[in-house]
Parts: C-alpha cells; structure tokens; sequence
C-alpha cells in the first residue's frame, strides 16, 4: 500500500450538529488516510458517528473543523458546480436502499449519469448495455426497478456508480437490504470490480461478510477512530467478533 | 493559480443536462405519476374553464349588443348584464371578476400544496439525481418543465370547456341568433388570455416547491426510514 497514493485524506475532523440547544459531537477529530485501489470498511454501531464520517468523505457534508481532501482537493474550497461534477465523474455511490430512479428503465439510470457527464447519447447507451452485462444483467436492461429483485437493484446500482468510471466508490451499506446469499453476491461483485478497475471501495457497514474482502477496517467508536486493521489481522479478531457477537 | 482556473472553465461544461433529455423524464414522471398529475390538471382545468366561461360569456353578450336590437338589450338585461342605456359593449362586472380571481387564487394555493407533496415524496429520487452529479438547476428545471406542461394541458382543457359552455349557454339563453353574432376574434382573444393566465400561475405555483426541491441536500438520499 505504502507506493500508491492517498484518494481521501481526513485530517483532524470534527462535525457538531446543533439539536435545539444542545450540541452534538458526532465526529471527534478524525484522521484518516485512504489509498488508491483498496478496499476499505468503516465499521461501528449507529450513532457512531459511521454515518457521518462517511458522508464527509463522499463529499456530501462539510465538516465543522478540520479537512477533507478527496484526491488532494479540500472539498471545502468546491462551489457548487465543482461538488456536482465531483459527484458526477470522481465518485460513485451506493445506498442501502438502492435508490433506482422509479420512473426510469435499468439502462437509463444507468446512462444518467453519463448524460450528465456530457457524453453523447448513443455512446451512452452503448457503455450502458456494457456496464449491465458486467453485472450480470444484459438482458434485462428494459426493466423497470419495481421489476427487479433486490439483488438485481443494488447490481443496476452497481452499474450506475461505475457509469464514469470512478476513482472512488461509496457504499453505504450496500447489503443491509439484501438476504444472506444476494448480500454475498452483492459483496463478490464490488470486490472484483475494484480490483479489475482498480477503483477505491469504501463502505459503511455492520456487515460481517465484509471483513473477508476488505484491504482494511476502520473502526468507529464515539466519534473517533478505536482501531484500523489490516487484513493479516482481521482473521484473528474476526474470531473474536463472533464470540463477542 | 493558471491550473485551478483551467479546471474551472472545463468543469463548467462537463456537467451537462440536454434540454430534450430534461424534457423526457418529466414527461416520464407525469407518466408514471398520471393520476397524481391528473388531481393538479383538473384543478387548472376548473379555475381556467371558470374564467374563461366569464370572458367569453361577455363576448358573446357584446356581440348581441352590437346588432343594436332592442329586444336582444331587454334579454340581456334580464339575463343580468348592467347596462347603461345607450351602451354598445359590456364588460364582465366587478363581482364576477371578483369571484374569478378567488378561483384563481385557490387554484394556485392547491397547486402549491400538490407540488410540495410532489416533492416531500420525491426526496430520495432528487437526492439520488444530485449524488449522480446534477445541479440545482436540473432539478429546478424538472419540476419547472413538469409543472408548465400540466400548467398547458390543463389551461388548454380549460379553455375549451369554458367556451363550449359559454356557447351554449348564450345559445340557450337567446337562441341560435347568440351564434350568429358571436365575435369570433375576442373570443379567440379571451382564449389566449385563459391560456396565458393557466401557464403564468402553473408557474407561479410550483416556483417555491421547486426551488425546495432543488436545495435538498444530496445527502437526503441515504436516508433509510421511508
């Protein structure tokens, strides 16, 4: 890891939310550094401040102090179109609940994105039947999501947040609507993406099944960071999760 | 410094929403909402057929006073037109203009609270179009187009049930010569007028829901409680 660089720098943090009168702490100064190409879980319970950790780094929230430098770009500095584009070419997201565009067929939400990256139409299209037949979905691009299973949705997602190719890819929890197989499935599919296009994973998760796949693990507790793992020394501690779970 | 402003200027064209794309997926969204979009035309539809019924009543009214027949003046007079003796035209009276504008003015707060609804329960579809990389002014421009198209549709309805009963009505009420004598140039006039009206208040009515819409926070998307 040591020769690529870093695509997401958090340094020293800090995000309060005001509710009413008192102030809340979600996050209390945060470094973190991620590498380019790696396949990173942040993990904590809710109210962990997980959530909004992740959100900073997706660049979706500004935090109350303190940077976060998404390939060596204060997010801070970014007007609105810069954000927009950043959301459009940089990074692409995952939720839990898929988020399809209802109203749109497979292809087209995944074409969206393209659309919006000024790529001409045909071209589009034609990346986009591609993309669906990477996951695993080329013959059902005429659908609409409420006729896809789950599974089928987070992997139109999937296709989607690829769309421009992104350095970075956000997941948050991505199996968390999913059965135990799909999950997997789900999870299988995100790891060998990354590693064929080299892009980053990062995902908010409690999903145990993640720690296999992930490069590292970063763990939240009270709004700081309690332990990062490597991978070596995931297996061990992995066997003390289920004996504390 | 030069490097940071390159990036500018290439940015600024590479987030993109072609108007014809726009102009699909608002189609698409009524589509798919029809019955939801059918509630906001119908209320368009009332208020504009209800104007123009007024308007074009009146024309039809001016058109029988210009043939200068007396027994036509003492019909109108006791179909309840003001008229001052010796008057060639009427207009429509303070109370019915009245009655008009309040119509008009419900229609738009029922408009208003149609499009807020539209939005409250698009939250996520408008926060996932941002994380995808669209601008304020994408989603302003989606509700925009939606709400001018169901602004035209409904006007457009309006208009011409409004005059087909204004029609008949004066048909009714004076016989076929209220046909004959019809000013055909101001009922096209009042036509256009209830079509202008019908479009101005669609937009003045989703004005405010969409610019809610269009500073939701992309971040609304994640959210997991429905």
């Amino acid at each position: 890891m040591s020769n690529s660089h870093s695509i997401v720098r958090v340094s020293g943090v800090t995000k309060i939310f005001k509710l009413r009168k008192h102030d809340v702490e979600a996050l209390r100064g945060v470094d973190l550094e991620i590498y380019s190409g790696e396949y990173l879980s942040i993990m904590g319970p809710s109210g962990s401040g997980k959530s909004t950790l992740f959100n900073m780094i997706g660049g979706l929230d500004k935090p109350s102090s303190g940077k976060v430098f998404i390939d060596e770009v204060d997010i801070a500095q970014l007007d609105a179109y810069e954000l927009a584009w950043l959301r459009c070419r940089k990074i692409g997201y995952i939720f839990q609940t898929f988020n399809l565009i209802q109203v749109m067929t497979a292809l087209e939400n995944v074409t969206l994105p393209m659309i919006f990256a000024g790529m001409h139409n045909d071209a589009a299209v034609e990346k986009g039947l591609e993309l669906l037949g990477v996951v695993g979905l080329g013959d059902r691009f005429q659908h609409k999501p409420f006729e896809l299973s789950g599974g089928q949705q987070q992997r139109v997602a999937i296709a989607r947040a690829m769309a421009n190719d992104p350095a970075i890819i956000l997941a948050d929890e991505p199996t968390g609507n999913l059965d135990l197989t799909t999950g997997e499935e789900i999870i299988e599919l995100l790891k060998r993406l990354s590693e064929e296009n080299s892009v980053t994973v990062i995902s908010a998760t409690h999903d145990f099944k993640m720690l296999s796949v992930s490069d590292r693990v970063v763990w939240i507790r009270d709004g700081r960071i309690d332990k990062v793992e490597e991978r070596e020394q995931l297996s061990i501690s992995v066997g003390e999760i289920a004996h504390r779970g | 410094m030069i490097k940071s402003a390159n990036k500018r200027t290439e940015i600024s064209r590479q987030v993109v929403l072609p108007f014809m794309k726009s102009l699909e997926i608002s189609l698409k969204s009524i589509r798919v909402r029809f019955f939801r979009s059918m509630i906001t035309t119908v209320s368009f539809i009332l208020g504009v057929s209800f104007l123009t019924f007024v308007r074009v009543g009146t024309d039809t009214a001016n058109g029988l006073l210009q043939t200068q027949d007396p027994t036509y003046r003492q019909a109108l007079m006791q179909a309840g037109y003001d008229l001052e003796p010796g008057a060639t035209s009427t207009g429509s009276s303070a109370k019915e203009r009245w009655i008009v504008i309040l119509s008009l003015l419900v229609c738009v707060v029922g408009i208003v609270n149609a499009q807020l609804m539209a939005v409250t329960e698009r939250f996520r579809e408008i926060g996932t179009i941002k994380c995808l990389g669209a601008l304020d002014s994408f989603v302003l421009r989606l509700f925009v187009l939606e709400a001018g198209m169901q602004g035209l549709a409904g006007a457009g309805i309006g208009a011409l049930l409004g005059t087909v009963a204004a029609l008949l009505n004066s048909i009714i009420r004076f016989g076929l010569v209220a046909w004959k004598h019809v000013y055909w140039l101001a009922v096209a006039k009042s036509i256009v007028f209830a079509l202008t009206v019908g479009c101005v208040l669609s937009l003045l009515g989703v004005i405010y829901p969409a610019i809610v819409a269009a500073r939701m926070h992309p971040v609304e998307a994640m959210r997991v409680e429905q």
